[in-house]
């Protein structure tokens, strides 16, 4: 017989303050990387790059296993991991489809060796299911350093690429014409992308991956199509569904990663509704689609 | 820097001593034993607007390529402004056969235009944007895509887009403009004001156009000068010159013949060994070969 559960172990908010002051770590953890995540999230939303990043994420967890196997720095052995899968998919996967396929191939084999070396492993038990679904409620001081010094690193990044990478995404062509170097800056990307990855798996979860670095960006792109406000409203989200799912979970005895999921899906369905009523309504002012004659200037 | 208070430059006054845009010396273009053109020498003064027409397979996108510094020549030389070609050039803009945008993408025409603008500098682009808004919405003016400015680009018509990529292309006001087939997918109408626009704007800013095409007779009150691709040889010269049956005779080795009816071009070839797929008797497919 399996015990009643009682909504105090989903949600239980006595001595919440002294709870925050606990884990205020892991309230900042979740919010640098919700801005982290929700601002790569566009760059893999317009470049198709979702299923890569599940790929890298298994990888990085294989990465991450064979750390806590040898003894060695978890967090290193999840960047390794998901830098090695980064590259690959980076350089053998221009082309979608061939990129799919090289992901799919890798995919298992990473997540296979992730069991091996969690197998292996005689350690606490709790170690191992965190890097499947996130320990973000253990980080301590230096794994919480560790978090923003990578997210800081990610973050110069992308606001050094932002405009060239948007251009090489959405206009290779013109853009390469232009001057952009479009071909160096995938692999570039690439290795942002896989940071990102591997700082994400060890809070949230090598299988979560996805809620926090596909689902904000897809919400937002589904009621807006500004190229200012798609990054701000994908940020936001990302960072509500982190911060506010730690904050849920704190009192209630549950991991941490379905309440992120939970509100990262429900506000993809919101936008998802609002988008769908945009989208009949029309779109921007289009007076006709007769074309209007070309403004005569001078 | 905003369009409006740019000053135009003479050059439309047909300079012939101005420095050409594009200069081609001697530019061969082989794969292995085929060559898609020898010899070619080619200046394109500033303001000049010339149709580059051909069969398939004449080599009339790898002249782009050629000009884009994306394809190595066999021999000779590219020059565009003075200087040679290397990957990416801020003086050249590219209108690309492929004018479709991935239906997802997420963006703004006016996004797509800003792009244009300052899409190749590093930064994320949020100081300034304010005198960018201007600019991009005197260039939206300018090919009239000001309707549907802030329409999201996956629900445009093949002409509302192409003229938001010719607003792109225009943005970083290049001395070159490439256009590669640019009204491919375009009705007669839309293709047009497409050309009218391009032919304003050349008037105006003296940006050379360099317009590869199909159909010579959406560009014939357009242009300058044709640069006619066939059989790895070509001809240069104004529309009246190139555009004889004794000249494109000569051009491809065997008898064609050209008929001016109703202000169009029609090219017919009894035989046509340069045009890679050949129709017997069907003027439509033969038109502007």
């Amino acid at each position: 017989m399996i015990g009643p559960t009682s909504v105090s172990d989903v949600f239980n908010f006595s001595d919440y303050g002294s709870l925050i002051a606990l884990l205020h770590n892991s309230i900042i953890a979740g919010a640098v990387l919700g801005l982290a995540g929700g601002l790569i999230g566009v760059f893999v939303m317009m470049r198709d790059l979702s299923f890569a990043v599940h790929g890298i994420s298994e990888l990085s967890f294989a990465g991450a296993s064979l750390a806590l196997l040898l003894g060695v720095n978890v967090v290193a052995g999840s960047v390794v991991g998901s830098l090695a899968a980064a590259l690959i998919f980076g350089a053998l996967g221009v082309r979608a489809r061939e990129r799919s396929s090289i992901i799919g191939v890798l995919m298992p084999f990473g997540l296979g060796l992730g069991v091996l070396f969690l197998s292996l492993y005689k350690g606490r038990a709790a170690n191992k299911f965190g890097l499947l679904t996130g320990q973000i409620v253990s980080i301590d001081d230096p794994g919480l350093v560790w978090l923003a010094a990578v997210c800081a690193v990610v973050l110069v990044a992308l606001a050094i690429l932002w405009r060239p990478l948007l251009f090489a995404t959405v206009d290779p062509e013109i853009a390469a014409a232009r001057g952009v170097p479009v071909r160096a800056l995938s692999p570039i990307f690439m290795i942002v992308l896989g940071l990102t990855v591997a700082m994400s798996v060890k809070t949230i979860g090598a299988l979560l991956v996805l809620a926090l670095l596909v689902t904000p960006a897809a919400a937002a792109m589904r009621v807006t199509v500004s190229m200012l406000w798609i990054p701000v409203l994908s940020v936001v989200f990302a960072t509500v569904s982190m911060v506010g799912g730690i904050m849920l979970a704190l009192g209630g005895r549950l991991p941490i990663s379905p309440y992120i999921t939970t509100i990262s899906f429900a506000i993809y369905l919101a936008c998802r509704l609002i988008g769908g009523v945009r989208t009949r309504r029309g779109w921007a002012a289009r007076p006709s689609p007769a074309q209007p004659a070309p403004a005569t200037t001078g | 820097m905003s369009t409006q208070t740019r000053p135009a430059p003479a050059a439309a006054e047909r300079d012939d001593t101005a420095t050409p845009v594009l200069e081609m010396t001697g530019a061969t273009l082989a794969f292995g034993a085929r060559t898609l053109w020898r010899e070619l020498n080619l200046a394109v003064r500033p303001g000049e607007f010339i149709a580059v027409l051909g069969a398939n397979g004449s080599g009339k996108s790898s002249l782009l390529r050629a000009i884009l510094g994306q394809q190595e020549l066999t021999a000779g030389s590219v020059r565009v402004a003075g200087r040679p070609v290397r990957r990416g050039s801020r003086r050249v803009g590219y209108v690309p056969q492929r004018i479709a945008i991935d239906p997802v993408t997420a963006l703004r025409a006016r996004d797509l235009v800003r792009l244009g603008l300052d899409g190749h500098r590093w930064g994320p682009g949020v100081f300034g944007a304010r005198g960018a808004r201007s600019t991009v919405d005197a260039l939206l003016e300018s090919v009239g895509a000001t309707a549907f400015a802030d329409a999201p680009v996956s629900v445009l018509s093949g002409g509302e887009l192409q003229r938001v990529r010719i607003a792109e292309a225009l943005a970083g006001d290049p001395s070159l403009l490439l256009c590669d087939e640019p009204l491919a997918a375009l009705d007669l109408a839309q293709a047009q004001s497409v050309v009218s626009l391009l032919d304003a704007h050349r008037h105006e800013r003296g940006t050379a156009v360099l317009f590869v095409t199909h159909d010579i007779n959406a560009v014939l009150g357009a242009a300058d000068r044709v640069l006619y691709l066939a059989a790895g040889r070509f001809r240069l010269g104004t529309p009246d010159e190139v555009l004889t049956s004794a000249g494109l005779t000569a051009l491809y080795g065997a008898p064609v013949d050209v008929f001016h009816t109703q202000g169009r071009v029609i090219v017919v070839a009894a035989t046509d060994p340069g045009a890679g797929q050949h129709e017997h008797h069907h003027p439509e497919l033969e038109e502007a070969r």
